[in-house]
């Protein structure tokens, strides 16, 4: 008995990797994608991006233009993510099952969250285009409605997890709702909170250059542009700044949480 | 003596099928300590919770000195609940606060909105608090974070939350069961206290029945929902003691002749 259940888990994984390869099989044929040609591009690609893509002299006098950028795009996504924190404070606390007021409202700020959240921060850009045009201000409103999303839902959690036994404490006291919130929920989930925010700045960082591509504001602009001016070598330098500021935030916000605990 | 609490047929449901209370009626006098003892999941904490409305009883009802706790508005709650002072198994303290800001918390209750939220205290009510965390033996911690303090000592901070409130009552549920003996004993002899000289009515979930019958002035037995005993210590036999636990009474391994020897003796 045993080892035909055995058997037959193994012929499930060899019956499930069998579906798979056709898939992928019939993928390529319907794409007409060929996987030697591309791997045989693959040292060409590299070739390209040696001889290209790095940064030279010329590349260098764009620093003041690239950091400016820069900056703009760094502003805007710890704007929005600490504005987002905000909202999302107040809508994790009707949302939360510790602290929700009434069902109804509990209900309507878990649906708002949930609705955010999944809907992806480049998508959020395209509908805002609509609505704002080409502006740094349609990225900033694309991060914020991403960020509020996620981190109402975070927040939510945090509360749930944390606050549940201060909180039932604070109420048979007789707290107002506003003592609770202020002297529990906020004590408590405070360091988790903060390195959530943390997280979504850099989450925001990461997403900003595509939706500066898309919104035509901040560093995704000015990559766009000199990619598509074919100027590769300052294109390269817009890479290697993102991935620097990237790097220094991680490195700032690991320092904040440390230092919290 | 004066009845300070009274159940009336009161039954709570969850949900569809879990009747966690079953027309439970018994009343509680001024200055007594009573003690609830059941095996796990009879129900006690309900019971408890019923008391101050943070879980909200499905039928019945529980008077609370000569009110019916149950008809109150929010702010009249409120009131009650100041005069209702509660101690949890898991401490539950904000354990982030140092101790005096938790013991300060039992004052939330009587102060508006935004004076609780902005954790503003009179010297009046700080001095207080500092009187009781002496009496508590806790005097070295008050500027200590409550994630620093021991078992025994998160739950003594929990105790003083609950009688800077000034109450009438107090709630306590479960409060030993993770503690050592000697915390243990500890907690129980300030509940006694709390009971005979402050003449504050105790009423305490327990799952050691011999600290029960050590402690306790009556004794409510709680099986499924139900009250099945309600009387003296001296009064509980082993058949009832069977009958509220239940299959359960052989593994807990009790050694109740004893533990009556000692409840006579005191
Ligand atoms: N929030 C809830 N939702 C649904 N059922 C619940 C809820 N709280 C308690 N119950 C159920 O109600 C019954 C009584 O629970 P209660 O917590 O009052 O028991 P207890 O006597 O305090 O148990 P323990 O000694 O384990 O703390 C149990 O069957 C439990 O599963
Ligand atoms: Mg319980």
């Amino acid at each position: 008995m045993k080892h035909d259940l055995l058997y037959r888990k193994k012929a499930q994984s060899l019956v499930i990797l069998l579906i798979l390869v056709v898939i992928a099989y019939l993928a390529m044929i319907i794409t007409q994608f060929n996987i030697f040609q591309s791997l045989v591009s693959i040292p060409k690609a590299i070739v390209w991006s040696v001889t290209n893509f790095y940064p030279n002299a010329s590349a260098l006098t764009k620093i003041p233009d690239i950091w400016s950028r820069l900056q703009e795009t760094l502003l805007i996504s710890i704007a929005a993510a600490s504005v987002a924190s905000v909202f999302a404070f107040v809508f994790a606390l009707f949302g939360s099952r510790v602290t929700e007021v009434n069902r109804i409202l509990a209900l309507i700020s878990r649906f708002v969250a949930n609705v955010f959240r999944n809907i992806d921060v480049s998508i959020w850009a395209l509908v805002l285009l609509f609505s704002f045009g080409q502006s740094s201000l349609t990225g900033y409103f694309a991060l914020f409605v991403a960020s509020f999303g996620f981190l109402t839902r975070a927040f939510m959690e945090t509360i749930d997890e944390v606050g549940a036994d201060s909180v039932e404490a604070l109420r048979a006291t007789g707290a107002s709702y506003a003592s609770i919130v202020f002297q529990a929920v906020l004590p408590m989930s405070v360091p988790q909170l903060i390195s959530w925010v943390l997280f979504m700045i850099e989450t925001n960082i990461r997403s900003a250059t595509l939706v500066g591509i898309l919104t035509g504001s901040g560093i995704g602009f000015i990559f766009d542009l000199y990619y598509k001016g074919m100027d590769y070598h300052s294109a390269s330098l817009v890479v290697l700044s993102i991935v620097l500021s990237i790097l220094i935030t991680e490195w700032i916000s690991n320092y904040v949480r440390r230092a919290m605990l | 003596m004066a009845t300070l609490l009274e159940f009336r047929d009161v039954s709570k449901r969850y949900g569809n099928d879990t009747l966690a209370l079953s027309h439970v009626s018994f009343s509680v006098n001024e200055g007594e300590l009573v003690s609830i003892i059941g095996p796990s999941g009879a129900g006690k904490s309900t019971l408890l919770r019923c008391i101050n409305r943070l879980i909200e009883a499905t039928s019945g009802e529980v008077i609370f000195d000569k009110t019916n706790v149950q008809q109150l508005s929010k702010g009249k709650l409120r009131a009650l609940r100041t005069k209702i002072g509660m101690i949890f198994q898991s401490y539950n303290l904000v354990d982030r606060l140092s101790v005096f800001e938790n013991v300060l918390h039992g004052r939330l209750g009587y102060k508006p909105a935004f004076v609780g939220a902005l954790g503003l205290y009179h010297e009046s009510e700080k001095k207080q608090a500092l009187e009781i965390l002496k009496s508590l033996g806790l005097e070295d911690q008050v500027y200590k974070r409550c994630d620093q303090l021991s078992g025994g000592q998160k739950q003594r901070v929990g105790i003083a939350r609950a009688l800077v409130q000034e109450p009438r009552m107090l709630l306590a549920d479960e409060p030993i069961a993770s503690l050592d003996p000697s915390s243990s004993k500890t907690i129980m002899d300030h509940l006694r206290h709390i009971s005979t000289s402050l003449g504050i009515t105790v009423l305490v979930n327990l799952h050691q029945l011999d600290i029960a019958l050590n402690y306790a002035d009556r004794i409510i037995g709680v099986s499924q929902g139900k009250v099945v005993f309600d009387g003296l210590p001296s009064e509980l036999t082993d058949e009832t003691i069977r009958t509220i636990y239940g299959a359960d009474s052989e593994e807990l391994n009790l050694n109740i002749p004893e533990s009556k020897e000692v409840a006579r003796k005191i």
